[in-house]
């Protein structure tokens, strides 16, 4: 069988990439290997782990089980965009201030995944966190100061709503 | 693991879905959300030379009631479900059901009809459909046709769908007034495939007899099974603890399980009686009002 080659545009971390790859491309390799973003990791390959989640569309989706050619056309965001002018998302910065990783290999994953959680639930109880990342599996912290982390961006994205509304 | 290689089609209209289907015969798959197809791929179970990606079909990811029915698109994602105020308010069996699916991200991206044409007897909606009484909504090369989901699954990931035919919607009866369901799932860890699961749909008359009962079992035989015994012997009757206790133990009888790491068949055996008793008794709660 000739090897097709499919055309595909997606804007990934506000950058607009076309490229011609093959049908069986999984998200996450082009990511990785294509645009060199090695922030998302690829822990299992088979669905369960989550540490290659990232965003579509605003949805939070493990790339390893999406095909490059199913993405064509969405807006993607990975870790490496979160960041913004030089200043760590509210997330990163609660992950580092309560200590919400170890060896960090899942830290991407939990994140992208804790950014879709508080951009649909701004105010989360301590079950819906948990129950919003149990698609993300940490081998290393017991999740307790993951989900210390992801209150503490709760609270500083909330506040910094109010200060907007405020203003 | 990388998927092996095929060819990829994203058709914009279902007669070009048809004709794809039709032009590359047995060989062709339909992808929807892929959480069970990939899979599949990547350990090399499944080997299609053509997938025929519906996402672009409009028309497929629609949620409304109409003429009696609950109307769900076959592309509707699980996501959708769980966030749609209709499903949560008036249909909790469906909305537990699909609460208690893998994960977030796994639930962002698959769809009910996929988990519906799968045909593995795993996934938690065949039950839950068999417990509506839904209908199956199938367009192929020879037109429309509608299969009761009681019928729907024939064995092992084997459904009544013809190779060249695409699942559209799942049509629900809308539960009259007195009505409740409920979904109750055994599982090792959260996200993972039932031990055992039972659902239950049921509807009271004046007189606080039965009028109409469903029940569902998930993962405990080859295929997803309507749990014909106990439904006739509580159908008609009023909702008694004996008579609740007698289905349920009808339900452990009938179901056919096998001993795996999720636990011996005897464990799963007792597991549906308990399994059904306690979605029984949820599902009256609901239906009496509580
Ligand atoms: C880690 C993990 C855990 C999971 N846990 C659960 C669980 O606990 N419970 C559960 O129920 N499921 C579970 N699943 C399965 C998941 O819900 C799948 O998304 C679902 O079974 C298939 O839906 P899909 O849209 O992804 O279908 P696909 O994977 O795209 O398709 C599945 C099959 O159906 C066919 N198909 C799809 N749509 C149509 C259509 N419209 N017409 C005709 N044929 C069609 C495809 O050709 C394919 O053969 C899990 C999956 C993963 C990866
Ligand atoms: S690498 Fe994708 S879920 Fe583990
Ligand atoms: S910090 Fe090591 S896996 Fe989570």
């Amino acid at each position: 069988m000739a090897t097709q080659k499919v055309t595909v545009t997606l804007t990934v971390n506000g950058t607009t990439h076309t490229a011609e790859v093959e049908p069986r491309l999984l998200l996450v390799h082009f990511l990785r290997e294509h645009l060199n973003l090695t922030g998302t990791h690829i822990g299992c390959d088979t669905t369960h782990c989550g540490a290659c989640t990232v965003l579509m569309n605003g949805r939070a989706v493990k790339s390893c089980t999406v095909l490059t050619v199913q993405a064509d056309g969405a807006t993607i965001k990975t870790i490496e965009g979160m960041a913004e002018n030089g200043q760590m998302h509210p997330l990163q910065e609660g992950f580092h201030v309560e200590h919400g990783l170890q060896c960090g290999y899942c830290t991407p994953g939990m994140i992208m995944r804790a950014a879709e959680l508080l951009a649909r639930n701004p105010d989360p109880t301590e079950e819906e966190i948990r129950w919003g990342i149990s698609g993300n599996l940490c081998r290393c912290t017991g999740y307790v100061n993951i989900v210390k982390a992801i209150q503490y961006a709760a609270r500083k994205l909330r506040e910094r709503e109010q200060a907007a509304a405020g203003s | 693991m990388i998927p092996p290689p095929f060819t990829y089609a994203a058709p914009t209209s279902l007669e070009e879905a048809l004709a794809l289907l039709q032009q590359h015969g047995p060989m062709a798959k339909i992808l929807a959300g892929g959480h069970s197809l990939l899979p599949m791929m990547k350990l090399r179970l499944l080997e299609p030379e053509v997938l025929i990606d519906l996402r672009r079909v409009p028309g497929l990811d629609e949620i409304r009631e109409e003429n009696g029915y609950l109307h769900l698109g076959a592309m509707v994602r699980e996501v959708e479900l769980e966030e749609h105020p209709l499903i949560r308010e008036k249909y909790p069996l469906l909305y537990e059901t699909t609460r208690w699916i893998a994960d977030p991200q796994v639930r962002n991206m698959g769809t009910i009809g996929g988990n519906l044409a799968h045909g593995d007897p795993g996934n938690d909606h065949p039950a839950t459909m068999m417990a509506y009484d839904a209908q199956l909504v199938a367009v192929g090369p020879r037109g429309e046709r509608v299969i009761p989901a009681r019928e729907f699954f024939l064995d092992f990931y084997t459904t009544a769908l013809e190779p060249d035919e695409i699942l559209t919607a799942i049509r629900i009866p809308i539960p009259p007034p007195r009505s409740g369901g409920a979904y109750e799932k055994l599982e090792r860890k959260v996200g993972d495939y039932a031990t055992a699961a039972v659902a239950v749909q049921l509807s009271l008359a004046e007189d606080g007899t039965l009028s109409y009962v469903g029940i569902g079992l998930t993962n405990v035989a080859h295929v997803p099974l309507f749990a014909a015994r106990s439904c006739a012997h509580l159908q008609g009757q009023r909702p008694t603890p004996e008579r609740i206790d007698e289905a349920a133990q009808m339900a452990s009888e009938d179901c056919n399980p096998r001993s795996d790491l999720r636990g011996s068949a005897e464990y799963k055996r007792a597991m549906v009686r308990e399994l059904t008793r306690r979605a029984f008794r949820r599902a009256l709660e609901r239906a009496q009002g509580g």
